[in-house]
């Protein structure tokens, strides 16, 4: 019973506790740079966890042989392996998904959020909790990117997942679409987030 | 299983092994991927035809035809649509690097007297919500059935007739170079067009 209490907290976790984003700011390069819509954040969201689980698998497989002083380019290389395939998954099946996201998905590999996972976690645990660790962590990822994309979708485009509810050409904050809306939304989510979380706890 | 110690040979005996797997498997997935790739990418350009071209007949990714030109580095993509043996129009493949984020690609499809059918965009980095408002009916509609000979392609700001978007003058600048230069390659090479079935 108390092995599976243990279960359920890490994978809580990640989504709210130590939601990557909103708690601990890691990967903010993609969470920047895509969430211009509900959609972009989603599937980087998506990307990203498939990414997660699959080198915290790994890493956590294969840690008894990994000498520690090369243990960083050894993550890097399984870490990089995956988001090759899921390049190139994507661009043969979702290619609309792969030309929406562009240079953000290679860019998935030096996003400190599945190192961090992998060097943290993965490597001092075993196989079942680094899955459960990389589910958390990764449907905390996709729910902070989705959020943020749809209130900046929201406020900048008037439409959410691509279903207008303003007119054609009304006037919309096409600052939250730009660079500096990210940083503003994202600020003003974490805030909220963090309020809410302390207050339930 | 203790942990492996840090020995020279150990650790190039890891990374050796780690590289090796990782190659072979995403040479596989490099295979395996390959067919549907090429297939998606000539799905969206065989799309993009039936867009622009009126109703034809022949198969223009076969009859396509490179046109070298001194405008760009690469030759110039023009597919040219029959229907009956009879020339009824041909799509041209017109570039610009002046996009706010580089390339712009967009296909435009003219009638055999110059007039525009119509224009969807292939590709091009813009920024999503400014820019990417190219794509909308709202912006394209105004570039069908003109004649690109009797209509400036400029934007109203240059002295043009097109409406530019809010908030992406470069785009809407940049789209109306692109469609410029697809008409005049087009013009340019449509005697050899009209010939080419017969």
């Amino acid at each position: 019973m108390a092995e599976k209490m243990n279960l359920t907290q890490n994978f809580l976790k990640g989504i709210v506790k130590e939601n990557p984003v909103f708690v601990m700011l890691l990967g903010m390069c993609p969470t920047l740079g895509v969430t211009s819509s509900a959609l972009n954040g989603l599937g980087m969201g998506v990307a990203t966890l498939f990414v997660l689980l699959m080198s915290n698998i790994v890493v956590s497989l294969i840690k008894t042989q990994i000498p520690s002083k090369v243990r960083i380019p050894a993550f890097i290389i399984i870490i990089a392996s995956f988001v090759t395939i899921v390049e190139m998954v994507l661009e043969a099946f979702i290619p609309f998904l792969y030309e929406q996201l562009g240079i953000f998905i290679p860019l998935i590999v030096v996003n400190c959020l599945i190192l961090g996972r992998a060097e943290a976690f993965a490597s001092k645990n075993n196989l079942i909790s680094s899955i459960v660790d990389a589910l958390g962590m990764g449907i905390g990822f996709v729910i902070a990117l989705t959020v943020l994309g749809a209130a900046r979708e929201i406020l900048g485009s008037g439409s959410l997942f691509e279903f207008k509810f303003v007119s054609e050409d009304a006037n919309t904050f096409i600052l939250f679409i730009l660079p500096p809306g990210a940083f503003i939304a994202l600020a003003y989510l974490a805030v909220l987030f963090n309020k809410i979380s302390i207050k339930t706890t | 299983m203790s942990k492996k110690k840090d020995t020279f040979i150990n650790m190039v005996v890891s990374l050796f092994a780690i590289t090796i797997v990782a190659g072979f498997s995403l040479g596989y997935v490099n295979d395996v991927t390959a067919g549907p790739k090429a297939k998606a990418k000539l799905e969206k350009k065989v799309n993009a035809l039936k867009l622009v071209l009126p109703t034809f007949d022949n198969n223009p990714v076969i009859d396509i035809k490179l046109i070298k030109s001194d405008k760009v580095k690469d030759s110039v993509e023009v597919y040219p649509a029959f229907l009956n043996n009879e020339f009824v129009g041909a799509a041209v493949v017109g570039t610009t690097y002046k996009g706010f984020s580089g390339l712009i690609k967009i296909m435009v499809g003219f009638k055999p007297n110059g007039v525009i059918q119509n224009i969807v965009v292939l590709e091009q980095k813009e920024t999503p919500g400014l820019g990417t408002k190219m794509k909308d009916e709202i912006f394209l509609r105004q570039f069908r059935n003109i004649n690109p000979s009797k209509f400036n392609l400029k934007v109203k700001k240059d002295g043009g007739e097109v409406d530019a978007l809010t908030g992406a003058t470069i785009t809407a600048r940049a789209f109306g170079e692109a469609a410029q230069m697809a008409f005049d390659e087009f013009m340019k090479n449509r005697d050899l067009l009209i010939e080419s079935k017969n």
